[in-house]
């Protein structure tokens, strides 16, 4: 039952297969289970039994709300929730409780869907691993999977794999079925950078298709709330309920048709994928290569133009990005001075010494070295000469999608990280801004020119770990993304995490027998 | 024993595309290599030899230019007083010659961008400039929540945030070490 999609238990609802309280008893069972994850921070117990009590009743007499009554779902621990504190895995706001609701929890509350939890992420979303948080870093599922045992090679348990990040906790709680459904944030590419990691979908909406309202601000200009399932047609529902104008973020834009469900047999014989040849960055691992061209493949057969097309700045955006991001943290960072929230420190002789000692006390090296960086390329002598270069590298980014979307091709397909996930000691070997440069290289350019883009799970490695690829389309295209996503989601047979739910007949096992033909290339 | 000869060959081969990628990631490759165990360096080298023709239209090798070091500006040194005027402006301290080093490499990473031509480029601030935003009317339709916000803060009286007292400069950067060092949780 964990291991069904969102689509399969709101069906197995109304069938009375299972009912709201059962299906939340047995995820908050999961979770403690899959405790050494560290996905989440705050499990919210009462609360979800509340809830899907609520929904039964909802269910019984005949009046669900909508396809997400009774789904447990969690979400990033950077989004508001009112009473349930919301820390950015940050000292800073260790207890911080916000007396309100992010738009996006709310309208997910309104229709019934059962919180969970607020999952692990890097402090602030200022990160590519989920290993930089104040409660220690997330644990990839797959770490504990009989794939990546028996053929990665795994000899202790000091192996496991990172879940990529910033918004690990929500992948990983996905992937090990302890929601059916996370919010994640997407800046450079922290939902799709974990969802391909982890192995679940990822979706970055369109810039402004769905508010930030309540999301605590990283980039504003780039910042999108992000949404991670274990399948696109989940995806699609859930961006369905999201999406649109909201009163509260002056940066919503109309939504341009209402999401009903994704067409199961859609033809991509009139549809041209675009391969950008500047997405085969170095780095890229010969695996993902393989299935890059392996996927292109599948279009080709199945009749879609495929054709070789350049973005010719792209090996500038990652430095574009860099820029941009650390001087609008500089900025929004500035908020926390211990006055109004937050962590306030024991340090009063003057004002001035009680916010430099906070923010001392309260941030980690990585949000430091981001907001002094950001501070000298906004000193006045430096503005023009990398703030508004950035901002001038930036159009030339969203012009060059610009001109290849203007040129007839409908979807980007690119890999979405460069390889499999690291082992948490390799990946720890290297600073916090190296790891951003190589894991957000092939992800931040989508949020660079507000782009819609997801990242779908295509295969194991060698190593036995997910392998995704990304599909980027042109701004506002959401739906026509999804559906070209899920006619490949159809045709990769990805396979989930074996060790799901061992009460499941349809799905027992099915790492064994789906992985063989997934890796027969 | 031939197969290991073709095996040393081929490793080579592929360690030089990982070393002549060009050097916008330098630290990029070098840990990219120094990740992969030797398990799976073969892993990666075994898969050209497979079956599986590769699509042309994909790129088979980088595409990413060289940025040769002559290209860019000479390394930033941040000299002490614009030390102290950062942890002023910003708030925060640089803690060991380690946060120090971090900032000059991320200005080095940031100076790759005087590569590009942007000569009649207008600068972009927002995806959203070509449309107009929705904006509501100018009336007050929420708040009276004040009690709420205040109880958020540590330290407040009556309807006030207390703050320690005002308009007095940080202390020095050696005082302020001292003063930083002392204040832990």
């Amino acid at each position: 039952m964990l291991g069904l999609t969102l689509k399969e238990v709101s069906l197995a609802f109304r069938e009375g297969k299972i009912s709201p309280t059962e299906l939340c008893r047995k995820c908050l069972n999961r979770i403690k289970k899959t405790q050494r994850l560290n996905a989440y921070i705050t499990v919210t117990e009462e609360f979800a039994m509340k809830q899907a009590r609520q929904s039964e009743a909802r269910l019984l007499q005949g009046i669900p709300k909508g396809p997400l009554d009774g789904i447990p779902f969690a979400v990033k621990d950077n989004f508001c929730t009112a009473n349930i504190r919301t820390t950015c895995a940050s000292k800073m706001l260790k207890d911080y409780t916000p007396p309100y609701n992010a738009t996006v929890v709310q309208k997910l509350l309104d229709q019934g869907a059962v919180l969970m939890g607020k999952t692990n992420m890097d402090e602030f979303a200022m990160g590519a691993g989920s290993t930089d948080g104040a409660f220690g870093p997330v644990r990839n599922p797959w770490s504990y999977s009989d794939s990546y045992r028996t053929q990665g090679g795994a000899a202790s348990d000091s192996d496991w794999v990172i879940t990529g990040g910033s918004s690990g906790g929500s992948a990983a709680a996905v992937a090990s079925c302890t929601s059916y459904l996370a919010l994640g944030s997407d800046t450079g590419g922290s939902t799709r950078n974990p969802g391909a990691l982890c192995g679940v979908f990822a979706l970055k909406p369109t810039y402004g298709l769905v508010s930030r309202h309540g999301l605590i601000p990283l980039v504003n200009s780039m910042d999108v709330p992000g949404i991670i399932t274990r399948s696109v047609s989940d995806a699609a529902i859930a961006l369905g309920v999201l999406q649109g104008i909201d009163v509260r973020d002056s940066t919503t834009v109309p939504a341009p048709s209402a999401l009903a469900e994704l067409p199961e047999d859609f033809d991509v014989k009139n549809i041209c994928v675009g391969i950008p040849k500047e997405y085969h960055a170095p780095g890229l691992s010969e695996e993902t290569l393989a299935q890059w061209s392996r996927v292109a493949d599948l279009f080709e057969k199945a009749g879609a133009r495929v054709e070789q097309v350049s973005l010719p700045h792209t090996q500038y955006s990652i430095v574009c990005y860099h820029v941009l991001c650390h001087t609008e943290v500089a900025s929004n960072m500035a908020r926390f001075d211990g006055l109004e929230y937050g962590h306030r420190s024991e340090m009063k002789s003057s004002t001035e010494v009680m916010y430099a000692s906070t923010r001392h006390e309260g941030f980690n090296d990585v949000v430091r070295g981001r907001i002094l960086s950001g501070n000298y390329f906004l000193l006045k002598q430096n503005y023009q000469h990398y703030f508004v270069k950035a901002q001038k590298v930036r159009r030339l980014i969203a012009d060059d999608f610009r001109h290849v979307f203007g040129s007839g091709v409908d979807v980007l397909l690119t890999p979405t990280t460069l390889t499999d996930a690291a082992c948490y000691h390799d990946f720890t070997q290297e600073d916090n801004r190296t790891r951003s440069a190589q894991e957000d290289v092939f992800t931040q350019p989508a949020n660079i020119a507000g782009l819609p883009a997801v990242s779908v799970p295509i295969a194991l490695s060698r190593r036995g770990l997910p392998i995704g690829l990304q599909l980027i389309g042109p701004a506002l295209e959401d739906k026509k993304l999804l559906c070209v996503a899920q006619w490949v989601e159809q045709r990769v047979n990805f396979p989930s995490i074996s060790d799901c739910d061992n009460t499941q007949e349809s799905r027992k096992d099915p790492g064994v027998t789906r992985r063989e033909q997934t890796s027969a290339i | 024993m031939i197969k290991m000869l073709a095996f040393q060959t081929l490793r080579v081969v592929s360690l030089e595309i990982l070393g002549s990628s060009c050097n916008l990631l330098a630290n990029n490759v070098r840990s990219i290599t120094k990740r992969c165990s030797p398990r799976s360096l073969q892993s990666q080298i075994l898969r050209p030899l497979s079956s599986h023709q590769h699509n042309l239209k994909v790129p088979k090798v980088p595409t990413w230019e060289h940025v040769p070091e002559e290209e860019l500006p000479r390394p930033t040194k941040i000299p002490a007083d614009l030390v102290d005027r950062l942890e002023r402006l910003a708030l925060v301290d640089f803690r060991t010659q380690q946060g120090l080093e971090c900032l000059e490499k991320a200005i080095r990473f940031a100076d790759q961008l005087h590569v590009v031509d942007t000569s009649g480029v207008e600068p972009m601030d927002s995806v959203l400039e070509d449309r107009a935003l929705y904006l509501r009317d100018d009336t007050v339709t929420e708040g009276d929540c004040a009690e709420e916000l205040l109880k958020l803060a540590k330290n407040t009286v009556e309807e006030y945030f207390v703050a320690p007292p005002g308009n007095i400069p940080l202390p020095k950067r050696e005082e302020r070490a001292a003063i930083l060092r002392h204040s832990e949780f």
